[in-house]
């Protein structure tokens, strides 16, 4: 169970990272940004071939990083300078990255780390993790593996939210959020609105490629598929996040989504514990992130009725 | 300070929709005047100020802002220059953004926007003097979301933050037309305290006669995208409303005063 447990919690981190990727492109710079379903695998599929030539796998994140924010580069000229429409612009890139994607891991639709050191096996050999991992407390994990990816991920995404809540709070940040919120008044002000979404657009998918990254290596493969239902993946841990942890403030958003993500892991390893098939995951999800969409509206809807019968009760009625 | 020389505009040329909305407008506002349009709806004035302002693209004509030819400038390069203003409060301000982020954007207009804070500690002690004389005790919640305030407030930091920057154009594009009589008052106030204290070049379209007659060096009304009359100084101090219904009248808009 508690292998369960650390398993889950490692894979949310990893996918915190995607998460607080779609957090800015679909909270701040108001884009639903389909890309990242192939973005994903990009970062991937870069940091694969790159590991299976012998490169080192920090520099492999750094490269993933970087072919994303190319990615999202791609959809931002589509969607500024060809005027094609946010989802359409983003479905057209992402479908377009699943032939690239297959040419970067060398026409191969998927590819195997076994035998090659990843990032996470390099950190838990290091002489001060080993230690730590050897400590009475984690006694009853026997997969060390996934507590060394936990401090190691988990370094990563505070790292991320760091960068993330820096940057929207910069001067640049702030014409970026106001792109997001009032492209009017953005424009009114000065601000190049077309070069604001390019930018939200290159951070957020250079941190999805690192979530790709990050997670061909810890899974020890690449696969072309592996980006299909990110994006609602990405989705029901962002409102996951903002419904049970609030979003009152930017940092606040980000640590929301972030914790949103593994908490969304934790739920799928449950119901696959409890008997759930594979294959009845992705039913899952959408109704997930259905219920997850309209609570919101329901708990207003509550909070309006008993407000009512209060004051009707007040009035003596 | 801003000359505008044979602007013309038709929306959806050659299909029954067509509409003139500008034809051959010529007018040339002096540094500091105050011109105040009105016209019935349709009539082109706020076509005219989306041509200032570089929202349009004028089919014929010139601008020139401060003896620059600004005709071909990007709207967002354009927005050093000028100062606006819109009908709909929720149009002039970032709702999910602080008031101060608001304000230190409108604060960065025609500067580069780098990697530095997005809100300096002079930029609040500045604000923070600046709201205070609106008296509408904005200036004690720099960090709430504009979201939460009134539209009479969002309009009163909209007007602040066009002309934060002393631009050298300052357009009003009804901006009291959405708020309730009282607040629009507050409003209308605010903005002659400011045009007044920047020494702001200023075009306000407006609908209610009694704004402009009250306000403004000149007066200006538009038909059919033309200007058709014209009034400044005494002539304009003399006008009435039952005056200005008559030119209406006389020029074919239909009055709804």
């Amino acid at each position: 169970m508690t292998d369960i447990i650390t398993g889950a919690v490692a894979l949310g981190l990893v996918w915190a990272i995607v998460t607080i990727g779609v957090w800015i492109t679909y909270r701040i710079l108001d884009f639903p940004d389909l890309t990242i379903e192939g973005t994903i695998v990009a970062g991937a599929a870069t940091s694969a071939i790159l590991m299976t030539h012998g490169v080192s796998p920090l520099l492999c994140l750094l490269a993933s990083f970087g072919v994303g924010a190319l990615c999202g580069l791609i959809t931002g000229i589509l969607h500024t300078q060809l005027k094609i429409p946010a989802l359409l612009a983003g479905i057209l890139t992402g479908i377009g990255l699943y032939s690239i994607n297959i040419r970067i891991m060398g026409n191969t639709s998927n590819l195997s780390l076994l035998g090659t050191r990843t990032l996470i096996d390099r950190f838990a050999n290091l002489r001060g993790i080993k230690a730590i991992l050897g400590l009475g407390i984690f006694e009853n994990v026997v997969n060390k593996q996934n507590l060394a990816a936990i401090i190691l991920v988990g370094v990563v995404v505070v790292m991320v939210i760091a960068l993330c809540t820096w940057f929207l709070r910069t001067s640049y940040g702030c014409s970026v959020r106001a792109t997001g919120s009032n492209p009017d008044m953005a424009r009114a002000q000065g601000i190049n609105i077309d070069a604001a979404k390019i930018v939200g657009l290159m951070l957020s998918n250079a941190l999805v490629g690192l979530g790709g990254s990050l997670l061909t290596q810890y899974q020890s493969y690449s696969d072309v598929q592996m980006g299909i239902g990110s994006i609602v993946i990405g989705l029901a841990s962002l409102i996951i996040g903002e419904v049970l942890f609030g979003k009152s403030s930017t940092l606040r958003s980000l640590i929301a989504v972030a914790f949103g993500a593994i908490l969304y892991r934790a739920i799928i390893a449950l119901v696959i514990q409890a008997g759930m098939r594979a294959t009845d995951l992705r039913l899952f999800t959408a109704i997930t992130v259905a219920i997850a969409l309209f609570s919101p509206t329901a708990i207003q809807q509550v909070k309006l009725l008993r407000g009512r019968v209060k004051r009707r009760g007040d009035a003596g009625l | 300070m801003l000359v505008c020389k044979n602007l013309s505009k038709t929306f959806y040329p050659g299909t029954a929709n067509e509409r003139r909305a500008l034809c051959n407008v010529n007018l040339s506002l002096r540094r500091g005047e105050f011109v105040v349009i009105i016209g019935g709806n349709g009539s082109g004035k706020s076509t005219l100020l989306n041509v200032v302002s570089g929202a349009i693209l004028s089919d014929a004509g010139r601008i020139y802002i401060d003896k620059q030819d600004v005709t071909f400038l990007a709207e967002h390069k354009r927005a050093r220059l000028i100062g606006r203003v819109f009908q709909d409060p929720m149009l002039g301000t970032a709702a999910s953004m602080t008031i101060e982020e608001n304000l230190a954007l409108a604060n960065r207009r025609g500067k580069t926007r780098g990697l530095g804070s997005g809100v300096t500690r002079t930029e609040r002690v500045q604000f923070r003097e600046m709201l205070r004389p609106l008296e509408l005790g904005l200036e004690d919640r720099l960090t709430a979301r504009v979201g939460l305030l009134s539209g009479g407030q969002r309009q009163a930091l909209t007007l602040l933050m066009a002309s934060l920057r002393d631009p050298k154009v300052l357009l009003l594009d009804e901006h009291t037309a959405a708020l309730d009589p009282k607040t629009a008052a507050k409003v209308q106030e605010i903005s002659l305290q400011l045009v007044r204290e920047h020494k702001l070049t200023t075009m306000m379209v407006t609908h209610n006669m009694g704004d402009a007659l009250r306000f403004g060096d000149r007066l200006i009304m538009m038909q059919e995208g033309r200007i058709v009359f014209e009034a400044q100084g005494p002539e304009k101090q003399a006008l009435t409303v039952p005056d200005l219904v008559e030119k209406f009248v006389a020029v074919g808009s239909e009055v709804i005063a």
